[in-house]
């Protein structure tokens, strides 16, 4: 028997979607038409690259200032008469959410998008207690009726086609089969209405946390966020403490990057600032308002001076949606919360460096990820930073090995010409074993062919062709 | 120790090593005032006209219907259009200046948001009428908010939000949105302030665009005043 981890996982995962050839070219068209779109957005701007300085500015300013500010955030929330819970890590957070249920007598809870309770895996430790948990998002919705994970952090459903999602709802909440996908989100729409007003608490995530008014930021598209977030009696936010930011005003450039980068929208529908339970003078809103705020490895991640900049992520999915390598292995081959290049330049560090190490492989290193990162983080180079830090942590002595013979026949003529000629009887060897059983470049093989070695070097050609006169 | 101790006492031991210079470089040397950075973001606009040639372009993108009328009147009168249109059956609204005069009587069931009347009350209107705070014409955005504005879920809850506003009410910019929050409730801001830009909308099936996923399928704004009102 052989034991799964992650790594094993993400080879027989990513053997089969890139083989998947409709998929592939599924994905390829919907990320294409994201890109138009975005492109049109952005050259609205007065200067998109300093747009996207400031807020890269704004985010480093949090950072380096986290302890303060996080203090301000939540003491401005309890002024206002909302509860603040710090959690070292997933299990304190969840613990909490689970008591605060428990003593309003909780059965129906109602959810809003929130990878952060995906990454503390709330949802499972909710419905063991009994409760009912209902994901709002219509694409998280979808996911969860199929049981599966996000495909991508802001899309969740994006590798769905309009005949799984009508099969879904079919078997799982007895619907007639529809191709057309307003009648199929109307079917959401309807069954959803009944669950907000229904639920004892509604839970969200926050985009950011704003310090000098004690109030979590929301940007949304459905308004799924905003009827959870009024309607039950009571609301849990749950965040990850890098989402604070120093001012209410900093919201005017981060939003618009926000909505431009995630989606190649100014805006996206919904950004809503909620700042505690419903105050004196206002005629709606919960009674109770919680604040959760997850550690859960971030400040490990805080700690390295060369990659505490991934903190100022705002999951905004932009490079996700570039990625050469996301776009033909898909969303789910990563076996992360996170997808793509900030998945794995993060995952690592939430998870553990050896398990995750192999995602920083996972790429082409073109550099699209930093290229389109609204807060300029330095994708990319930190992929290569993961590589490193691993092999220092516990490097492979056969690579160690492989890499200093490379070194050495590169470096003498004589011996690289040599193995060209060693090279070519090799492959006349082989060329019978190809594809067959015994062949021992098989895994190369299996999706690739491999060319002949060229019957002449270039060295020899110049040569001839030339004269000797070098 | 409390894990706010732990979690203070781990940012403090972690930042106790300054970031790298190199990595810091990369996006270090942007312009921090978001009051200076407006330039760099979409236009709002200088004078009156720009914003709302600006806001207007938007509202179509958005496929949000913007009415313009001259007087209060006819904004009346495009209520009763809507009335007849849509055959509103219940009608959800808030107390203020414009509400009253324009709401009261528009319909015999007339449901005020102020007396707080609960979920299902409100739940069983077609539309929402209510006021803003202001209009953003960099991003065809309603400012609302929970206390100005009749509440969290009247412009939420309700498949149609119509939003009654003047002329005056068009801001340039998200900045000058929240200088104007800032100034109306200094430091006693709502519990609740939402920047609407469009109808509730989804792409989640096959990135197709559909309007009314959780949110109002329809909304409309009403903007009084003639050009020599603002």
């Amino acid at each position: 028997m052989t034991m799964t981890t992650p790594l094993s996982k993400f080879k027989t995962d990513t053997a089969e979607s890139t083989v998947d050839i409709d998929h592939r070219l599924w994905m390829q068209a919907a990320l294409h038409g994201y890109e138009d779109k975005r492109g049109g957005v952005e050259s609205t701007f007065g200067d998109f690259e300093e747009a996207k300085k400031t807020a890269a500015a704004i985010k480093w300013e949090a950072i380096e200032d986290l302890g303060a500010l996080l203090e301000s955030f939540s003491d401005n929330l309890e002024a206002r008469g909302a509860k603040v819970c710090w959690a070292s890590n997933g299990k304190e957070a969840v613990d909490y959410i689970l008591k605060v249920c428990r003593d309003h007598g909780a059965k129906k809870v109602i959810k809003s998008k929130c990878m952060t309770t995906e990454e503390i895996h709330l949802n499972p430790a909710l419905q063991a207690d009994g409760m009912e948990v209902v994901e709002s998002d219509l694409g998280e919705f979808i996911v969860q009726l199929r049981e599966e994970e996000p495909f991508h952090f802001v899309f969740p459903a994006m590798h769905l086609k309009r005949d799984k999602i009508s099969a879904i709802f079919e078997e799982k909440l007895g619907t007639e089969p529809s191709s057309d996908p307003e009648e199929l989100t109307m079917i959401a729409r309807r069954l959803m209405r009944r669950k907000y007003c229904e639920a004892d608490i509604g839970i969200s995530g926050a985009n950011f946390g704003v310090a000098d008014t004690g109030m979590i930021s929301i940007t949304e598209n459905e308004g799924n966020a905003r009827l959870t977030t009024s309607l039950p009696n009571v609301h849990i936010a749950v965040m990850g403490i890098e989402k604070v930011i120093p001012k209410l005003e900093d919201l005017s450039v981060l939003l618009p990057l926000l909505g431009t980068a995630g989606a190649g929208q100014w805006m996206t529908a919904y950004n809503s600032m909620i700042g505690g339970p419903r105050q004196p003078g206002e005629v709606d809103g919960p009674e109770e308002f919680h604040v959760v705020l997850v550690d859960n490895h971030r400040t490990r991640l805080l700690a390295d001076p060369e990659q505490r900049d991934a903190l100022r992520c705002i999951r905004c999915g932009a490079c996700l949606n570039v990625c050469p390598i996301f776009k033909n292995i898909g969303g789910h081959s990563y076996g992360t919360t996170y997808q793509g290049p900030i998945g794995s330049v993060i995952t690592p560090h939430l998870r553990g460096l050896q398990s995750y190490k192999h995602l920083s492989y996972s790429s082409s290193l073109c550099g699209a990820c930093t290229e389109t990162c609204p807060v300029k983080i330095d994708l990319h180079h930190h992929l290569l930073r993961n590589r490193r830090d691993a092999v220092k942590e516990k490097g492979g002595r056969m690579e160690r090995f492989a890499f200093r013979q490379f070194a050495r026949m590169m470096s003498r003529p004589n011996l690289y010409r040599g193995s060209e000629g060693l090279m070519r009887l090799g492959a006349k060897l082989w060329r019978p074993l190809e594809g067959k059983k015994a062949d021992p470049l098989k895994a190369w093989t299996t999706t690739r062919t491999l060319p002949s070695p060229a019957p002449k070097s270039f060295h020899r050609q110049w040569r001839e062709q030339r004269g000797d006169r070098s | 120790m409390s894990s706010k101790q732990a979690i203070l006492g781990r940012i403090r031991e972690a930042l106790a090593h300054p970031s790298h210079p190199e990595v810091r470089a990369l996006a270090g040397n942007g312009e921090r005032d978001v009051r200076k950075a407006r330039p760099f973001m979409p236009p709002g606009g200088d004078n009156i006209e720009e914003r709302l040639r600006n806001f207007a372009r938007l509202a179509e993108l958005l496929k949000v219907e913007l009415v313009q009328v001259p007087t209060p009147e006819a904004a009346r009168e495009t209520l009763k259009i809507l009335r007849e249109a849509e055959g509103w059956t219940r009608i959800a609204t808030h107390h203020h200046d414009l509400t009253d005069r324009l709401v009261t009587g528009l319909h015999p069931d007339l449901l005020w948001t102020d007396t707080s009347p609960g979920i299902d009350a409100l739940e069983s209107c077609e539309v929402g009428i209510s006021v803003c705070e202001a209009l953003i014409a960099q991003t065809g955005s309603i400012l609302v908010t929970g206390k100005g504005c009749g509440g969290r879920a009247l412009s939420v809850l309700p498949p149609h939000h119509v939003v009654l506003a003047t002329r005056d009410q068009l801001l340039p910019d998200l900045f000058a949105g929240y200088e104007h929050l800032r100034h109306t409730y200094g430091d006693t801001l709502p519990s609740f302030i939402s920047f609407i830009t469009g109808a509730s909308r989804t792409g989640d099936i096959e990135r197709i665009l559909v309007l009314g996923a959780h949110g109002p399928k329809r909304l409309t704004v009403v903007l009084m005043g003639t050009e020599d009102s603002a």
